[in-house]
C-alpha cells in the first residue's frame, strides 16, 4: 500500500512547525497542507496555539495581552504552547499520527530554538514552513476573511476588530526574527513569499518534506471555482452495472447538454474540462463544445472480476468477497481490481494539478468523485466511499475562508440511483436478502 | 457503437505524466546559468533524459559544442573578458544555437530546449528574453550556485580533464588551465538578482541541492521541473534492477497473472540473496511489486522490503494469462496492432507501455532520492525503468533486454550511468520477443509467432 509505504518512510514521526506574523496565512496553510497529508494517507493533525490559548485565558480583551512587556500574559503563552507539544507527544505516541503541524506565529529565535531542542530529545523530524508578506492588501484581505469573525472578536464590530488586530500584528513584530539564510543554515524549512511568487527551500531532509514542499508550491490563493460531475446516466447504470465502458443513455445525453447550457449560463473564465479516458464522460464532454482533456487516472474504479456486474450478480457469484467490501469499503481491492485507497493514490496528481489551475470542470464517474469530494472538503477514509454523489447533479465548489463552499445544481433530468448504502449485516455469514437490501433500483 | 481501440489512442489524451497539452502551448526555454563546473551540464543532461522519459520531448543545446566546432581550443586566453575576437565568434555561437532552437520548437515538435552556456552576464541574458518573447517562447532560468571548492575540483576531475578541449594535454595542464578560464568568467559573472529579477521564472541551486530559491514558476511543467530538480542528488550509490526469479507462468509461455516462483526461480532468488550480501551495500532499500512473485523472490533477500503497486507488471487486459499462440489465435489483429507500435498500443481493457511509463514515475522520483536500492520487478516495468536510467527513446524501450534471472547494476557515472550485467548463473526461460518482420494486420499466424520464445 503506498500510505503504508509513506508511514514506513516516514520513520520519524515529523513536526511541522509555522512561522510568521499573525494574518500571514499559516492557519490558511496548516488546515490545507493537513487536508492533504489526511487523504494521500499519512495521519496529520493541526495543534493551533490561539485555540489553546482561548481555552486557557476564556476571554479575549485586546490586543494588550499580546505586548511583549506583558509578563503575566508570556508565562500563561509559553505554559499553552507547553501543552500543545504535549499533546503532540500524545498524537505521536499514542494516536498513530505521523505530522503534527504547530500553527504559531513562532516569530521569536528562542522559541524556535526551544522547539528544535525539544523535538531532538523526542526523536521527531523538525520542518519550518515560514510564511512572510509585506503586501498590505494580501494582509487586509485576510484579516476581514478570517480574523473579524475570530472567536476573538465576536462582540466587537468590524472596525474594532481590525483596529485591534492591526495593533496585535504591531505587538509581534518588535520581537520576530524570520529564519536566518545563515544561522538557520541547518534547519529545514520552506519560506514562502507573498502568497507564493517566491521560494526560498532549505535542507529538504526525506520524502515527506518533499511532498510538502512540492505541495506547498504548487497551491494558490487566486479566487476560482471548482466544478465536478460524474457523467451523464450510461447504458450500464440503467441496467444497475458496475463498472464496463458503455456510452450514454438518452437521459444521459439530455444530462449533457443541459450541463453545457449550465456552464454557459455560469460565464466560466478560462474553464479547464478534464474527462477519463471511458465514453460516458467524454461523451458528456462533448456536448459542452469546449476543448477537454482526458486523463487515465479519473478512469473509474477497477471493479476486477466484477466489472459489469450487477450487485445480484456479485451476491451470487462472490458473495464474500461482496461482503468483505461492506466491511472496510475503503480499503477492500476487488480481485484483479483496484481499492478506493488505490483510487486516491492514482488521483493524487490530478489533485495537485487540480491546486494549480483555476476554473476547472472535472466530468467524472462516482468512486472517483467521491475521492476528489473528500480531498475537497476534508472527508476521511470511512466516510468517503459513502459519499452521495448523484447522477444528474453538478457540485461548484468555492474555496472560502478555511474550507470550500458546495453549491448542488440538479439540473432536472431524470436518472436511475446508483448510491449503494452500507447494509446492517456485513457479516459473510449474511444471507442474500441483508446483501441486497440497499441496493438501488435498476432495470 | 464501439470505438476501434487506435481510433481512442488518437485522440486528444493529458496525463498528468505526459503533461504534454495537446493544445498549442508555448514552448519552454531552460537557460542555465552558472560558472564553469558548476554541474550546468549534468542538470541539462538529466533533466532533458527525464522530461523526454515522461513524454516531453526536449533537447539539449550545448554551446561548447558550438563553440568546438568552430574553433579549436588553445587554452583559457579565448575566455578573457577583452578578448574581441573571441567574444564576436562566442556570440556567433549563441545566435546559432539559438536558431537551432527555433528549429527544434517549429520544425520538430519540440516542447523544450535547454540552453547548456554559462549565461553569466545580465546582458546575456537579457538578450535571451527578449529573443524568447518574440518567438512566444516561456523561459525558466536555472541557476548553479557553488562555493565549495571541493565539489568543483570533483566537477573538474570528473568532466572536464576528459573534454575533447584538453586532449592532448596531461592533467595537471588541463586543471591548471581550466581555473584559469573559471577566473575569466568570475570578473564578469552577474548572478540572478532577488530584486533586479523579480519578475523572472527561475530556480537557484545553492552548493548541490542544500538550497533552492524559486520565483514565479509559471505553469504546470515548469512546476514539475522544479520538483525534480529538488529531489535529484549526487551521492554516489547504485541502483540494482532484478525481475523476479523465474514464475510456474514464465515457464508455460503465458504472459501478465500473478503465479508464484518455479523452483529454478525459487533457487534465482537464494542466488540473488547471497549476491546482494557479497556486494556490503550500504542501507540497502529493496522495492517489489504487490505481485507474488517479486514477493517470493525479495522473501529469500533476508532484507525489509517495501511493496509497490505502481511496479505492478503491465495489465495485458484481454490478453492476461494467455499464450502468444493463443493471443494471435483468439484476437490476431490485436496482436498486429501491438507489433506496429509496441509503446502506445493498449491492451483491451488493460495498459500500454506508455501507461506504464506514467504509473512509474513516482517511482522514478523516490529513486532519485534514494541512495542504494534493488528493484525487483517484472519485463516490462523493469524496461521502462531502464529507458529512464539510460536514456532510450520510446521506440528502443519495449524490446530494451531483461532477462530473468540477470541483475543489473547501474553506477551513475559523469553524465551517465555505468551499467554492470550480473548473470547468477541459474537456468530460466527466455521471455524476450523480437519485433517479427511482418507487423500487418493481415499477416498470417508463422508470421506472426515467428519470434516467439520457447516455452513448455
Amino acid at each position: 500500500m503506498y500510505s503504508r509505504f509513506l508511514r514506513s518512510l516516514t520513520n520519524s514521526p515529523t513536526l511541522i512547525v509555522m512561522v510568521g506574523l499573525p494574518a500571514r496565512g499559516k492557519t490558511y496553510i496548516s488546515k490545507k497542507l493537513s487536508r492533504y497529508l489526511n487523504w494521500i494517507g499519512v495521519p496529520t493533525k493541526v495543534f493551533n496555539l490561539g485555540q489553546y490559548r482561548r481555552e486557557a485565558v476564556q476571554s479575549y480583551k485586546n490586543f494588550e495581552f499580546f505586548r511583549p512587556d506583558n509578563e503575566e500574559a508570556m508565562q500563561i503563552r509559553r505554559a499553552c504552547a507547553t501543552n500543545a507539544l504535549e499533546d503532540v507527544v500524545i498524537y505521536f505516541s499514542k494516536e498513530h499520527g505521523q505530522v503534527a503541524v504547530f500553527d504559531a506565529t513562532n516569530t521569536t529565535r528562542e522559541r524556535r530554538i526551544s522547539i528544535v531542542s525539544f523535538s531532538k530529545e523526542k526523536g521527531y523530524k523538525v520542518f519550518f514552513v515560514e510564511s512572510i508578506c509585506d503586501d498590505p492588501n494580501i494582509i487586509a484581505q485576510n484579516i476581514t476573511e478570517v480574523k473579524v469573525s475570530s472567536p476573538d472578536y465576536v462582540n466587537c464590530d468590524k472596525d474594532e476588530a481590525q483596529a485591534d488586530f492591526l495593533k496585535r500584528i504591531e505587538c509581534y513584530k518588535q520581537t520576530y526574527v524570520p529564519l536566518d539564510d545563515e544561522k538557520d543554515r541547518h534547519l529545514s524549512y520552506i519560506k514562502i513569499f507573498n502568497v507564493g511568487s517566491r521560494y526560498l527551500v532549505n535542507r529538504v531532509q526525506d520524502h515527506i518534506q518533499s511532498r510538502i514542499v512540492y505541495y506547498l508550491m504548487n497551491i494558490h490563493v487566486t479566487p476560482r471555482s471548482i466544478f465536478l460531475s460524474r457523467h451523464g446516466e450510461s447504458e450500464l447504470n440503467l441496467l444497475g452495472r458496475i463498472g464496463g465502458d458503455s456510452g450514454l443513455s438518452p437521459r444521459g445525453h439530455k444530462y449533457a447538454t443541459a450541463l453545457g447550457g449550465f456552464i454557459k449560463g455560469q460565464h466560466i473564465k478560462d474553464l479547464k474540462v478534464w474527462t477519463s479516458h471511458m465514453k460516458r464522460t467524454i461523451q458528456t464532454a462533448e456536448h459542452l463544445g469546449i476543448p477537454y482533456e482526458q486523463w487515465k487516472a479519473l478512469n473509474e474504479i477497477d471493479a476486477g472480476v466484477c466489472e459489469e456486474l450487477t450487485y445480484e450478480d456479485i451476491q451470487e457469484n462472490h458473495p464474500e468477497e461482496f461482503a468483505l467490501r461492506d466491511q472496510d469499503k475503503y480499503r477492500y481491492r476487488y480481485p484483479k481490481g483496484e481499492s478506493y485507497e488505490d483510487l486516491v493514490h492514482r488521483l493524487e496528481p490530478v489533485i495537485m494539478e487540480l491546486e494549480r489551475q483555476e476554473n476547472v470542470l472535472v466530468v467524472c464517474h462516482q468512486a472517483v468523485m467521491r475521492c476528489l469530494l473528500a480531498y475537497l472538503l476534508d472527508k476521511t477514509a470511512d466516510e468517503l466511499p459513502y459519499l452521495k454523489c448523484p447522477l444528474h447533479t453538478v457540485l461548484k465548489l468555492t474555496p472560502v475562508a478555511y474550507g470550500c463552499r458546495v453549491e448542488h445544481i440538479c439540473l432536472n433530468i431524470e436518472a436511475v440511483n446508483t448510491h449503494r448504502e452500507r447494509p446492517g449485516n456485513v457479516d459473510i455469514t449474511r444471507n442474500p436478502e441483508e446483501a441486497l437490501k440497499t441496493i438501488p433500483d435498476h432495470f
